[in-house]
């Protein structure tokens, strides 16, 4: 910190500490929705297409095979995937050679800038969970996973297990013991990247992905 | 009157294109937030437990600030502090130039335009690109925002599409949303690629964990957070959260009171700067805490209330005076209702005094509010600041909009009520006499101009008393 900044701290503090002080309220109770296990995840499913998400069922087997058929059919050439996670190895392991081309993450950002940018259609990425309340994915991007593949690819593609989906935000914070070690990014996503500047009206895809297709993962 | 919202008021009242954009806009908010909080008792609990996260917040703000800084450095998160806006600036640049950036790429953040960041940055020779589309609107026309949350809510999809032609290589006009769209998703693409440092506001600033929460849905703030080697944030230093268990309650506040969304299409929880082994994400994340007159506010406990503002911009929406007026006319970065109270504490009730009379009391922002904060009463109490005898203490400006017109006034009045003769002598005259003083003589036109004036009895309350038998009683 430098002298000017140290001295402005110094000025602030002081004046907030000879300001006259007052009881903190206590913190009313509060209990986010919750539902029932059998309804958890036809709402999740049902608001993520609501907030303009393609929501596939799909099994730990066939997912790969379901997503090359997905991404055929919509004429993709180019995927990029996290080859380091158990989920990029079963893409590369099953994927065929008339599928798309899949494209590693597997350096840093200043070495694969152009193909971030510009280079790939889309991108597959685990999640963390998702939240039933809001039809919201969860993601804490690792090291193997990292943060720019859920932002830059015009087309999201995001497993989700079925059994991850909670009920609300507040429960998995608490649950999971966030606070005590919060990663250096992670990020709720509710549908694709979206705005509504332009008198109101709904357009998708100004700067993140236009399309977000959800893969969530059934138990057989 | 300092200020001049009364002159500019009628100009933008006689404006039927910025009434219909504002209506428009303004009718579709408030049915989108009324859609979210259907159920009366669930949002009186959430508005409850939101409220007092943050009335928390502000009673323990010193020490959650050291908790904040202390939690950010552990986290690799540098930590500035600035006392004023010129030297929130001057820390931001030093950044810049020391990691030599030409170019900075901008999510949308209000107290970088309380800043005026960019004009700062130009000045010195580094481009400014906002990315957000309202605030990449505005840009392109000069302009400064009229909405906190939707910053180009004035223009309408045709001044846009004026705009994008004339200013966008190779874009043919047109009125097509998602062509507009895109060609803004493209013009700003290469400025991502190429920014050397992105520069943020926060919603929420976690003290618990030393966490940035950033709240949007174009995905623009999340790029100006991740792309570039260098992210700095900026943020009043009352944008905080006490936990991270605060942060669910309060994101179930703040965009359904805003847009009427359950959530936002992105919640960014920024901890750290890239890590050993992480392949994108920033090497260095600064976050700068701006002052500026908001420790003056809080030395004050009814008027520190200002200071729990989540910034969700529903007291605007809400606005029987910002509906039909537009952000422009308050001509302060904050409009709206939360700006008629915010101003005149940070600007000084000196050059905004104008401000808390641009309003009708009608309560409408405080029934919306998600934080409860009393805006009509602070309204009042900032009214009487105003005109109370000038001191230096309390509020900046306190007393600069007394008059002695005024002061002289309110003498008499009180000379009259406690001399029973003059009081008799002076009401009986104006009985009869009243009726005969025009309706525009001075200081009696300020009432007169928008009010018929009143018919005097011809009688006093006493005489027309004593008529009907009540004598000392």
């Amino acid at each position: 910190m430098s002298d000017l900044s140290n001295a402005a701290r110094s000025r602030i503090m002081a004046r907030l500490k000879a300001a006259p002080t007052s009881v903190p309220p206590e913190l009313p109770a509060w209990s986010p929705p919750a539902y029932l296990p059998d309804e958890r995840l036809a709402r999740f499913t049902a608001l993520m297409e609501a907030l303009h998400s393609e929501v596939y069922e799909v099994t730990a087997a066939d997912w790969p095979e379901r997503l090359r058929t997905i991404l055929s059919n919509r004429g993709i050439n180019r995927v990029m995937y996290a080859p380091a996670t158990q989920a990029g190895r079963q893409l590369a392991d099953t994927w065929t050679n008339d599928a798309p081309t899949l494209v590693a993450y597997d350096r840093p950002v200043e070495e694969l800038k152009d193909t971030l940018v510009s280079g790939v259609d889309a991108a597959v990425t685990t999640t963390l969970g998702g939240i039933a309340e809001t039809g919201t994915l969860v993601l804490w991007p690792t090291p193997d996973e990292p943060r720019l593949m859920s932002l830059l690819p015009p087309i999201h593609v995001a497993l989700v297990e079925a059994d991850s989906v909670v009920d609300n935000l507040a429960g998995l914070i608490a649950q999971a013991g966030w606070a005590k070690a919060m990663p250096t990014n992670a990020v709720l996503i509710s549908g694709p990247s979206k705005t509504a500047d332009i008198e109101q009206t709904l357009a998708y895809g100004v700067h993140g992905p236009k399309e977000l297709i959800v893969l969530v993962i059934k138990r057989v | 009157m300092s200020g001049d919202f009364t002159k500019r008021a009628p100009i933008a009242l006689n404006d039927p294109t910025l009434r219909r954009n504002f209506r428009r806009a303004m009718d579709g908010l408030m049915l989108k937030r009324a859609a979210q909080f259907t159920d009366t008792q669930a949002w009186a609990e959430l508005r409850e437990r939101g409220t007092a996260a943050k009335a928390r917040v502000i009673a323990r703000l010193p020490e959650l600030l050291e908790l904040l800084e202390a939690k950010c450095t552990e986290n690799g998160i540098q930590v500035h502090w600035a006392e004023s806006v010129a030297e929130a600036n001057a820390i931001v640049l030093d950044l810049l130039k020391a990691a030599n950036v030409k170019k900075v790429i901008k999510g949308k953040s209000m107290v970088s335009e309380e800043m005026e960041l960019n004009h700062h940055l130009e000045a010195n020779g580094i481009t400014a690109v906002e990315s957000d589309l309202g605030e990449y609107i505005i840009q392109l026309a000069h302009e400064a925002p009229s909405h906190i949350v939707m910053p180009c809510i004035h223009k309408n999809k045709a001044e846009i599409a004026q705009l994008f032609a004339e200013n966008i290589e190779g874009l043919a006009y047109t009125e097509d949303v998602d062509e507009l769209t895109a060609a803004a998703r493209k013009a700003l693409r290469g400025e991502f690629a190429s920014a050397d440092a992105g520069i943020s506001g926060v919603n929420f600033a976690v003290a618990e964990t030393g966490t940035l929460v950033l709240v949007e849905n174009e995905g623009n703030g999340r790029l100006s957070t991740t792309l570039p080697p260098l992210h700095i944030a900026v943020m009043g230093i009352e944008k905080l959260a006490e936990t991270l268990d605060d942060i669910p309650p309060l994101l179930a506040l703040l965009p359904r009171s805003a847009t009427g969304q359950p959530i936002t299409t992105y919640v960014n929880m920024i901890t750290s700067p890239r890590k050993t082994g992480e392949k994108d994400g920033p090497q260095a994340v600064h976050l700068v805490l701006l002052d500026s007159g908001r420790s003056r506010v809080y030395d004050d406990l009814e008027l520190r209330d200002t200071l729990r503002c989540i910034r969700c911009g529903a007291c605007m929406n809400h606005c029987p005076v910002y509906t039909r007026v537009g952000g422009h006319s308050y001509k302060f970065v904050y409009p709206g209702p939360i700006g008629k109270i915010l101003t005149p504490q940070l600007e000084g009730l000196d050059c905004a005094g104008d401000q808390p009379h641009a309003s009708t009391l009608c309560n409408a922002c405080v029934e919306v509010c998600p934080v409860k904060i009393p805006i009509a009463n602070l309204l009042v109490r900032l009214r009487t600041e105003a005109v109370r005898p000038t001191t230096s203490l309390g509020v900046k400006g306190a007393g600069s909009q007394r008059s002695w017109r005024e002061t002289m006034g309110w003498r008499g009045w009180a000379f009259m009520y406690a001399h029973p003769v003059v009081y008799a002598v002076a009401t009986r005259l104006m009985a009869r006499l009243g009726n005969l003083i025009p309706a525009n003589a001075p200081m009696l036109r300020e009432w007169t101009k928008i009010r018929t004036k009143p018919k005097f009895a011809g009688k006093t309350l006493h005489e027309l008393a004593r008529e009907k038998g009540y004598d000392h009683e």
